[in-house]
């Protein structure tokens, strides 16, 4: 996240471990986003195919356009702004929903914003979004995030994972069904090293499991958090205020 | 007398202007507003406009006069009634507003009295009979225009306190019954006058006089009055683009100036785009209100987590990146936790900042709260350190045990250090 790892990052093979690129996997890619500026900004970060196998495929400025290109090139993820004229990101989620759940050939969402306030990032994960990073991401981290939500996994950011434990903070009222809204002991525990600032692979070795394992926490979370009842984020939502 | 005494008070003392009270107010709130400035008691100045009433109804013209040339506003005898019942604060334009009002339960009163003194007057003054057959008209006449103006007080007050709306009908009624009675008065004095049987004729000459002035001034009017709500938006549009200009200006302009100055030193470059992120962030997103009193002391662990790290950044120019779950009001062990969490941040961010990004993660759990500080830097060993360095021993581990908490200091798998600080609540909460 930070610019000092930015500055080295090129040194750096791009797309490490999880990353992908170099050994020749590909993934297509729609920026959705207001600014152009910033739109050619990612795309001279991450749009050279050749090093970091992402191809960009299309660009938008707004909800239509991002409607209409996502269904025309079907991208394999889509990098969503938060804010958009004409609804917002999620607008795009929601008229985007029978892409998402396409069986053979899912469009993925991720969600890049320059706002980490708490209803922007609960918003367009209730969406649907599979992860949220904010603008700060340096490109390798970018391009590595984009792989993982190709493979269907989550991409939280310690800042989202805060927001997550806080959101199923309170234990001790039962909810209705436990077993869908309740985070397991584990889950709880991956959540927080997230939070911690501790990367996949680092959560792996500190609780002994794979990083696989991790990986499908994060993702379990992630499900919860879309389904959880309206109990427990209603009284999240009142208690800050969102709703 | 009163009327000749206001003036030269106004002129002498150009701050103290004459208002008439909004609250509490009888009739047109002339008395509250008169004793409130001149610092005598309410009753003694209504006294004296009862008292100046029975001399030829003096004390009602000058009453009138009062009204009429007097703007409404927060008389001064605040001071005098109890501050639960009426709060009136001070706008930043310097116009006084008012925040609460009591229930305006003198109003009937005041209102049978003046219907008694009416009275008592008309039944006093000899007058002989063709005048005096005017005097209930005259009082009709009175008695509406004193409602329709104090509609419009309350119009104006109502639109101070933007509780307009729902009193709508109210107002409507009470504009409607002021101009039946100043229209059954001024019709009373007409019949007097002339003769019933013309009244007809000159009800319906005045009507067609009414609706042509209506047809020709009706639509200019309402131009008019949307052109004035426009022009009021658009003004509001002008001062808060003007105050995001102001605030840019201050921030923005100032920072970046510094940045071009300061743009082969690429850590201070750094710092300060850093700063003005967390300043503009904080301008941008957060709700009113909060964040404003930059200076005031945090008195809940989340701010002082915060705040902490924000100062770290400044000062060290390392990027901190805070996550907090929940949140707690500030005790005494909880304050000592933050110092050492604050000593830690210091030290990630002297020793282990080239690694990046130094983390703080700070959690209530029930009546534990915990705070990991993380850096990627080279780590270090807590062994191989001096016995006369003090920082880490003394002003981490040690506070925390003195507090009853405990400090744990750790490599992390991925390289870097972490501290992890615990503390329980004091159990008074």
């Amino acid at each position: 996240m930070s610019d000092a790892t930015g500055a080295s990052g090129p040194t750096e093979p791009t797309g490490t471990d999880e990353g992908g690129g170099a050994d020749g996997r590909r993934v297509r890619v729609v920026l959705v986003d207001d600014h152009r500026m910033f739109r050619t900004g990612v795309q001279a970060e991450i749009g050279r195919t050749d090093v970091t196998g992402v191809e960009v495929v299309g660009e938008a400025a707004d909800v239509d356009q991002a409607v209409t290109v996502i269904t025309t090139t079907r991208p394999e993820v889509v990098l969503l702004d938060v804010h958009l004229p004409g609804g917002g990101g999620v607008e795009v989620l929601r008229r985007c929903a029978p892409l998402m759940s396409d069986a053979e050939n899912p469009v993925r969402f991720l969600a890049l914003s320059v706002s980490d306030a708490a209803e922007d990032v609960i918003g367009v994960i209730r969406g649907g979004a599979r992860g949220y990073v904010t603008k700060t991401i340096t490109g390798t981290d970018l391009v590595d995030s984009i792989f993982r939500v190709q493979e269907g996994d989550a991409v939280f950011s310690p800042r989202l994972a805060g927001f997550v434990l806080d959101a199923f903070a309170s234990t001790d009222a039962p909810p209705v069904d436990e077993d869908l809204d309740r985070l397991t002991q584990r889950e709880r525990e991956v959540l927080r090293l997230i939070a911690r600032g501790y990367a996949y692979k680092e959560i792996a070795k500190q609780l002994f499991i794979s990083v696989k394992t991790v990986e499908s926490h994060v993702s379990a979370v992630l499900r919860k958090l879309q389904l959880s009842n309206r109990h427990e984020l209603t009284r999240w939502a009142t208690a800050r205020r969102l709703v | 007398m009163p009327e000749a005494a206001a003036p030269p008070i106004d002129d002498v003392r150009p701050l103290r202007k004459l208002y008439r009270s909004g609250d509490g107010r009888w009739l047109g709130g002339v008395a509250r507003g008169l004793a409130g400035h001149l610092g005598l008691p309410v009753i003694w100045v209504r006294l004296i406009f009862v008292g100046l009433f029975t001399a030829d109804g003096l004390g009602g013209l000058l009453y009138a006069a009062f009204w009429f040339f007097v703007p409404l506003g927060v008389g001064g005898v605040d001071a005098q009634r109890p501050p639960a019942a009426v709060t009136a604060e001070t706008a930043p334009d310097g116009r006084r507003r008012l925040v609460a009002r009591k229930p305006d339960k003198g109003q009937l009163v005041a209102l049978l009295a003046m219907v008694v003194v009416a009275m008592v007057f008309v039944g006093n003054v000899d007058l002989d009979g063709s005048t005096k057959a005017y005097v209930v008209p005259t009082l009709l006449v009175a008695a509406g225009v004193a409602l329709v103006w104090r509609q419009a007080d309350n119009a104006r007050r109502a639109r101070w306190m933007a509780v307009g709306r729902r009193r709508r009908t109210l107002t409507i009624a009470r504009s409607a019954a002021g101009v039946l009675l100043v229209g059954a008065g001024v019709s009373g004095i007409f019949v007097l006058q002339g003769s019933a049987a013309h009244l007809g004729a000159v009800l319906q000459a005045s009507l067609a006089v009414l609706v042509g002035v209506a047809l020709l001034a009706g639509p200019y009017l309402v131009r008019m009055m949307q052109d004035l709500s426009e022009e009021r938006l658009m003004r509001i549009r002008a001062q808060e683009r003007a105050e995001v200009a102001a605030h840019v200006h201050d921030s923005v302009l100032h920072t970046l100036t510094l940045i071009q100055r300061n743009a082969e030193s690429a850590s201070e470059v750094r710092r300060l785009a850093r700063a003005q992120e967390r300043d503009l962030r904080a301008w941008l997103y957060k709700p009113e209100g909060t964040g404003k009193d930059e200076d005031e002391e945090p008195d809940t662990l989340a701010e002082a987590v915060r705040r902490s790290a924000a100062e770290v950044e400044d000062k060290h120019g390392v990027p901190i990146e805070v996550v907090v779950v929940g949140d707690c009001p500030l005790d005494e062990r909880l304050t000592a936790q933050m110092q050492a969490a604050r000593e830690a941040m210091v030290n990630a961010a002297k020793y282990g900042g080239e690694g990046g990004a130094v983390q703080v993660f700070a959690e209530v759990e029930g009546e534990t709260v915990f705070v990991s500080v993380r850096d990627r830097g080279p780590g270090f060993d807590l062994d191989s350190v001096p016995d006369d360095r003090m920082g880490v021993r003394e002003s981490i581990i040690g506070r925390m045990q003195r507090n009853g908490g405990t400090a744990r200091l750790r490599a992390v798998p991925g390289g870097g250090t972490e501290v992890e600080l615990e503390m329980e609540r004091t159990a008074t909460t």
